[in-house]
C-alpha cells in the first residue's frame, strides 16, 4: 500500500484481509450489470440475483459440510454471533436462561452475553489456561439442566488458539445443549466439518477469509436438532425469516468466491503461512526475554502474538511505522486497557503491556517477513537501549520487590 | 490516530537518553510510572550551584511518554531547581500537541521532574 506516500508491510489479516482479486472480479457484475433485487421472482433481474444467491450459499455451505438451505447471510461477523446469541437465548428462553461460553470470546458474543445477563440470564464463563484452550471436562461440569447455549469462539482473533471443538460439540450433543461456533477466524486454513464437529451454529465473516467487508454468514443447523432462531429485526421475510433484509447479491457472490478459494487452497495456505510465521517467531526468539502468547502448536497458522519484555507494545509499532501490525490488546487498543483475553492467560501485568499481533495471510510473502524481521529486531534492540526496565533486568534488579510510584 | 511531528521527532531522536550516576551526591534520580501501568519514566538531573547542567532519561511506555521526558530533559538543562519546579504538564501537552488519551504521559513527566529533585536534595539534606 502507498497511499500515505510510504510503503507499507501488511501484518494485520487478522484485522482485516486484502479482498482476493478472484473475489472482486466475482462481485463486479452483481454492481451494474445484474443489480436485481433477489426477492423479485417476476423478471430476469431477480432471477439471476437469485441464481447468484444459490451459488454463493451453495459454497458456503461446502466450506463446511453444511447444507445450502442451512446458510443464512449477515452483514459480517457481528451481526452473525449477535443472532446466534440473542436468537437461541430468546427463543429457548422458556426452557431455560442459562448460557456457557469462554472467558475469550470476542466482544460480538461477549457483549451480547452481558447484555442477556443484565436481563436476568445466568452465565458461566470457562476459564482458560495459559495457553488459551478451555478444559473439556469444567464445560462439562458447567453445563446445567436449564442451559441453552454454548457459545465458544474457534480460533482466538488475538492469539490464535484454536479450541478443541469437536471434543466441545460432542458434550454439547451429549447434553442436549445448542452449539455455537465462533469461526470467524480460521475458515481460510481450518477444517471444520459442522457434523464432525457436532456444532448447530457456526458464524462466518466475509472480509476475515479474502472476501468483501459487510457480508457475513451464519450456519443454522435444521436437522438433529432443528436449531430455530428469534430474529432480531423485521422485515421481508428473507433468510427463512430469521434475517429479514434484502440480500446483498454482490457480497454473497463475493463471500462464496472467497469460500470457495479457501476450499481449495487451504491445505497448501497453511503450510506456506504456517513456515513464514514460525521464520518470524525464530527470529525473534533470538532476542532474550520474548515470550509467545497463546498455544505453542494448536494455533491459527497467521498468529504470532509476541511480548518484547521491557518495550511498551505501542512504541515498538512506532519504531516501525511501514509495518503495520495491532497491539497485543488488538481490539481493545483505543482503551489503551489491557484486553480481556491476556487478562484470561493469566499474562503478568507488566507483560500485558508489551505485547504485538503479527497476523500473516494468503498474501504475507517471505520478502515482506523478513523486511518484518528486520524493522522489528531494530525498533526492540533501540527501545530496550532506551528501556528503564531493561537496564534494571541487566543490573540484576528484582523488579517484583519495586514498589512503584502510581498515580 | 497519527502522532505529531513533534512526538515523531523526539521519538525518532531522542534527547539526552541514557544514565547519569545515580549514586552521585550531584546527581537526582527519578523513577515514576509502573510496569503494570504501560509507563516507567526514568529521569536524571546533575545540579552545580542549583543550576542543572545535564539530565538524562531513560523510558518504558508509548511514544508519547518517550517524547514527554526527551523534552523534559531538554527543557531542565540549565535551568535553576526553582524554575525546574515550575515546569506544568500542560506546557509539554501544547508543545508535544498530545491528545486527551495522552495527557497522562505529560503528567508522569512531570512528576518525574520533581522526583529527581526531590532524590537530590535529600541528597544534599543527609550530607
Amino acid at each position: 500500500m502507498t497511499g500515505t506516500g510510504q510503503q507499507l508491510y501488511y501484518f494485520d489479516n487478522y484485522a482485516s484481509t486484502r479482498t482476493d482479486p478472484r473475489v472482486v472480479e466475482a462481485m463486479l457484475p452483481y454492481f451494474s450489470e445484474r443489480y436485481g433485487n433477489s426477492n423479485s421472482r417476476s423478471h430476469g433481474f431477480g432471477w439471476a440475483a437469485e441464481e447468484a444467491i444459490d451459488l454463493g450459499r451453495e459454497r458456503v455451505a461446502n466450506l463446511i459440510g453444511a447444507k445450502a438451505a442451512e446458510v443464512l447471510f449477515t452483514s459480517g461477523g457481528t451481526e452473525s454471533c449477535n443472532l446466534a446469541v440473542f436468537g437461541v437465548a430468546r427463543m429457548y428462553a422458556e426452557k431455560g436462561k442459562h448460557i456457557v461460553t469462554t472467558a475469550v470470546e470476542h466482544r460480538a458474543v461477549m457483549d451480547p452475553i452481558r447484555a442477556l445477563e443484565r436481563e436476568g440470564w445466568e452465565v458461566t464463563y470457562l476459564p482458560v489456561d495459559q495457553t488459551g484452550l478451555i478444559d473439556i471436562d469444567a464445560l462439562k461440569g458447567a453445563i446445567r439442566d436449564d442451559t441453552t447455549l454454548v457459545s465458544v469462539i474457534f480460533g482466538n482473533n488475538e492469539i490464535g488458539t484454536i479450541q478443541d471443538s469437536a471434543a466441545i460439540g460432542a458434550v454439547c450433543k451429549e447434553k442436549g445443549v445448542i452449539f455455537h461456533l465462533d469461526a470467524c477466524m480460521g475458515l481460510d486454513t481450518e477444517v471444520i466439518d459442522v457434523d464432525a464437529h457436532g456444532v448447530d451454529l457456526l458464524s462466518m465473516s466475509g472480509h476475515k477469509i479474502y472476501g468483501p467487508k459487510g457480508i457475513g454468514a451464519l450456519y443454522v443447523r435444521r436437522r438433529r436438532p432443528r436449531v430455530r432462531l428469534q430474529p432480531m429485526m423485521l422485515g421481508g421475510g428473507q433468510e427463512r425469516g430469521m434475517r429479514h433484509g434484502t440480500l446483498n447479491t454482490p457480497g454473497i457472490a463475493g463471500m462464496g468466491m472467497a469460500a470457495e478459494l479457501c476450499r481449495l487452497e487451504r491445505d497448501a495456505d497453511k503450510v506456506r503461512m504456517t513456515a513464514l510465521r514460525d521464520r518470524m517467531y525464530k527470529a525473534f526468539m533470538e532476542l532474550d526475554e520474548v515470550y509467545l502468547n497463546g498455544h505453542p502448536t494448536q494455533r491459527l497458522p497467521g498468529a504470532l502474538n509476541v511480548s518484547f519484555n521491557f518495550i511498551e507494545g505501542e512504541s515498538l509499532m512506532m519504531g516501525m511505522p511501514d509495518i503495520a501490525v495491532s497491539s497485543g490488546s488488538a481490539c481493545t487498543s483505543a482503551t489503551l486497557e489491557p484486553s480481556h483475553v491476556m487478562r484470561a492467560l493469566g499474562v503478568g501485568e507488566d507483560l500485558v503491556h508489551t505485547s504485538i499481533r503479527f497476523s500473516l495471510g494468503r498474501f504475507t510473502t517471505a520478502a515482506e517477513v523478513d523486511h518484518a524481521i528486520e524493522q522489528c529486531m531494530g525498533s526492540a534492540n533501540k527501545l530496550r537501549d532506551m528501556s528503564p526496565l531493561w537496564e534494571m533486568f541487566k543490573e540484576g534488579v528484582d523488579m517484583s520487590t519495586i514498589e512503584w510510584k502510581h498515580d | 490516530m497519527a502522532y505529531s511531528n513533534k512526538v515523531v521527532d523526539h521519538f525518532d531522536n531522542p534527547r539526552n537518553m541514557g544514565s547519569l550516576d545515580k549514586s552521585s551526591d550531584e546527581v537526582g534520580t527519578g523513577i515514576v510510572g509502573a510496569p503494570e501501568c504501560g509507563d516507567v519514566m526514568k529521569l536524571q538531573i546533575q545540579v552545580e550551584n542549583d543550576r542543572i547542567v545535564d539530565a538524562k532519561f531513560k523510558t518504558f511506555g508509548c511514544g508519547s511518554a518517550i517524547a514527554s521526558s526527551s523534552l523534559a530533559t531538554e527543557w531542565v538543562k540549565g535551568m535553576t531547581i526553582a524554575e525546574a519546579v515550575a515546569i506544568k504538564n500542560t506546557d509539554i501537552v501544547e508543545e508535544l500537541a498530545l491528545p486527551p488519551v495522552k495527557i497522562h504521559c505529560s503528567v508522569l513527566a512531570e512528576e518525574a521532574i520533581k522526583a529527581a529533585i526531590e532524590d537530590y536534595q535529600s541528597k544534599q539534606a543527609s550530607k
